[in-house]
């Protein structure tokens, strides 16, 4: 190791700290924004250093991230906070194709390599590849480029699981002689890029934050991959950070949704359990509200608990629905946001969709807080949620969804339900929470309801 | 005996990683993830270093494109990630009203 080299390693471990430290802060609101700024200066720090390399061929490299820059800057101005998740995936993907090509060309540069540096190219353009096209359907599913819903086919586990072999053998008769077999490492990334499509196109548009959070893990792990292949510490440390990161999201949101991630990722949610035959289920009759009615129980409530599900955003009544909040709490009322894991459409959605309408994140309650005080709670506000507040999943052992963590609202001494109509869910599944005595539903468009609601309020003053 | 070391590295980051994450609220996971995300393009390090005056017009395409591709995941996932941050205010840090 020259000296030059030994510098640029120190400002690594530097950087490496930055990151950690970065990700330490974004566990408190409060901080978190620092914690981001850290954790690029972390990466700038990095990419400084390591334009201190000799040899380097600079025009190129400038020329790409100057592209690169203006892309990502402009994309990530313009972006809706609604489509966050899109946004997540197709930047994940971009991530995932780099480590992919950083393999390709350093293979491409030097052929002869040893069996360990093989394997690892191997891994890094299969899981990069996989990240990539995986991201893109992804991406392509939540923007409703494609059918959001869950393609499944007969025989498809067969035709992953061909995919899946066909990487092995590819990767194995590479890794034994890589100067040998170029082709064999063309066939792994046209294999790894088929087989992203082939094992995202058959999940549902519901389960899409496990596929994201997995994702996101995938392309920590290519990085790790390309950081074995040139031998480079940060990209091994920062990949193992993100790789982690996404690993945990997956398994919080598969415990929220109740579902195993094999169950996730092999058996077409949407498309198999969505078969309760109309009329079974619960039963019974429903309470009608008008806004008069709900402007009255609010209006006498010391605690109101809003529980807002992706219909809240797909109405953007996250504002009016703010400007009710407020409005409640000039009369006196406690107002707080109970949110469920799951809520949006990828970890953490909800809290965005509200802190962007200005609600302060001290009422941004999550689940586990929220449900031994339901008791104390005087109305719940559930618009546009369903399965999350669904009783079923606490007592009903048939119901698809038995077993998932709710939003505990129907012991709340009176729930108000904003709801379009009578139809079920995503999962579609009756709620008995509508049939509960201390249920009133107020029907309507969700925007249009509330508007009316802060209408009530402001008309009374 | 270098590849040893490298795994070494790898496994107590996992570990690292394990323990940092753990401890965010649900609350901020759409940033965490965002952020993470963005330092998954850590693979811009790798890039910038396969391109080489040296190297065959191939691999100089390649790594130009990977060099492009990790800057639009690293500047953009930053970017977006202060974005959303901003927004995450208390009421008395004049967050609403």
């Amino acid at each position: 190791m020259n000296g030059l080299t030994i510098t640029i390693n120190f400002f690594y471990i530097i950087s490496a700290v930055l990151f950690i430290f970065g990700l330490k802060m974004l566990s408190s609101p409060a901080t978190a924004r620092k914690g981001n700024l850290i954790s690029a200066l972390g990466m700038l720090l990095a990419i400084v250093v390591t334009l201190l390399n000799s040899g380097l061929d600079y025009k190129w490299i400038v020329l790409g991230m100057v592209i690169g820059s203006i892309i990502g800057l402009f994309a990530a101005y313009k972006v809706q906070m609604t489509s966050m998740p899109e946004m997540v995936a197709l930047f994940n993907g971009f991530g995932g194709i780099a480590s992919m090509l950083l393999a390709w060309s350093e293979f491409h540069q030097h052929p002869e390599i040893s069996v360990f540096i093989a394997v690892v190219t191997f891994l890094s353009a299969l899981i990069g590849g996989v990240t990539f096209s995986g991201s893109m359907v992804a991406f392509g599913k939540l923007s409703e480029i494609i059918p959001g819903k869950a393609v499944v086919f007969k025989g498809q586990h067969l035709v992953n699981g061909a995919i899946l072999l066909a990487a092995l053998a590819g990767g194995t008769i590479f890794a034994m002689n890589p100067a040998e077999y170029y082709s064999a490492f063309i066939l792994i990334i046209i294999v790894a890029l088929l087989f992203g499509v082939t094992s995202v196109i058959p999940i549902g548009g519901a389960d899409m934050p496990v596929v994201i959070s997995l994702l996101n893990s995938y392309s920590g792990i290519a990085a790790c991959a390309a950081g074995f292949v040139i031998h480079n510490n940060i990209l091994i440390v920062a990949g193992a950070l993100v790789g982690a990161s996404g690993i945990i999201l997956t398994k919080i949101m598969c415990k929220a949704m109740n579902r195993s991630l094999a169950n996730v990722l092999f058996s077409g949610f949407g498309s198999t359990v969505a078969t309760q035959a109309a009329g079974s289920g619960p039963q019974g009759e429903v309470k009608p509200a008008t806004a008069e009615d709900v402007y009255y129980i609010l209006e006498a409530a010391d605690t109101v608990a809003i529980v807002p599900g992706y219909g809240l955003a797909v109405a953007q009544a996250q504002h009016v629905v703010r400007e009710l909040g407020d409005l409640l709490e000039e009369n006196g009322t406690e107002v707080m946001y109970a949110i469920h894991p799951v809520a949006g459409r990828m970890p953490g959605h909800m809290n965005v969709l509200l802190a962007e309408a200005n609600v302060s994140y001290d009422q941004l309650i999550e689940m586990d807080d929220i449900n031994p005080k339901m008791d104390t709670v005087d109305v719940c506000v559930v618009i546009g949620a369903n399965d999350v507040v669904n009783p079923a999943a606490l007592d009903d052992e048939s119901s698809p969804i038995y077993g998932m963590p709710i939003i505990e609202t129907h012991r709340a001494k009176t729930v108000i339900v904003l709801k379009r109509s009578m139809n079920p869910g995503f999962a579609g599944i009756q709620n008995a929470l509508f049939f509960s005595p201390n249920a009133r539903m107020y029907f309507g468009d969700a925007k249009a309801s509330i508007q009316n609601l802060v209408g009530e309020f402001k008309s009374s003053d | 005996m270098e590849a040893i070391f490298l795994a070494f590295v790898f496994v107590l980051a996992i570990f690292l990683g394990f323990e940092l994450i753990s401890k965010v609220p649900s609350t901020l996971h759409t940033p965490l993830m965002s952020g993470s995300n963005a330092i998954s393009g850590i693979t811009l390090i790798g890039s910038i270093t396969s391109v080489k005056f040296d190297n065959l017009t191939l691999a100089i395409i390649l790594g130009t494109l990977a060099v492009t591709l990790a800057t639009i995941n690293v500047v953009g996932g930053y970017a977006v990630t202060n974005r959303m941050l901003e927004m995450f205010k208390k009421k008395d840090e004049g967050g609403s009203k």
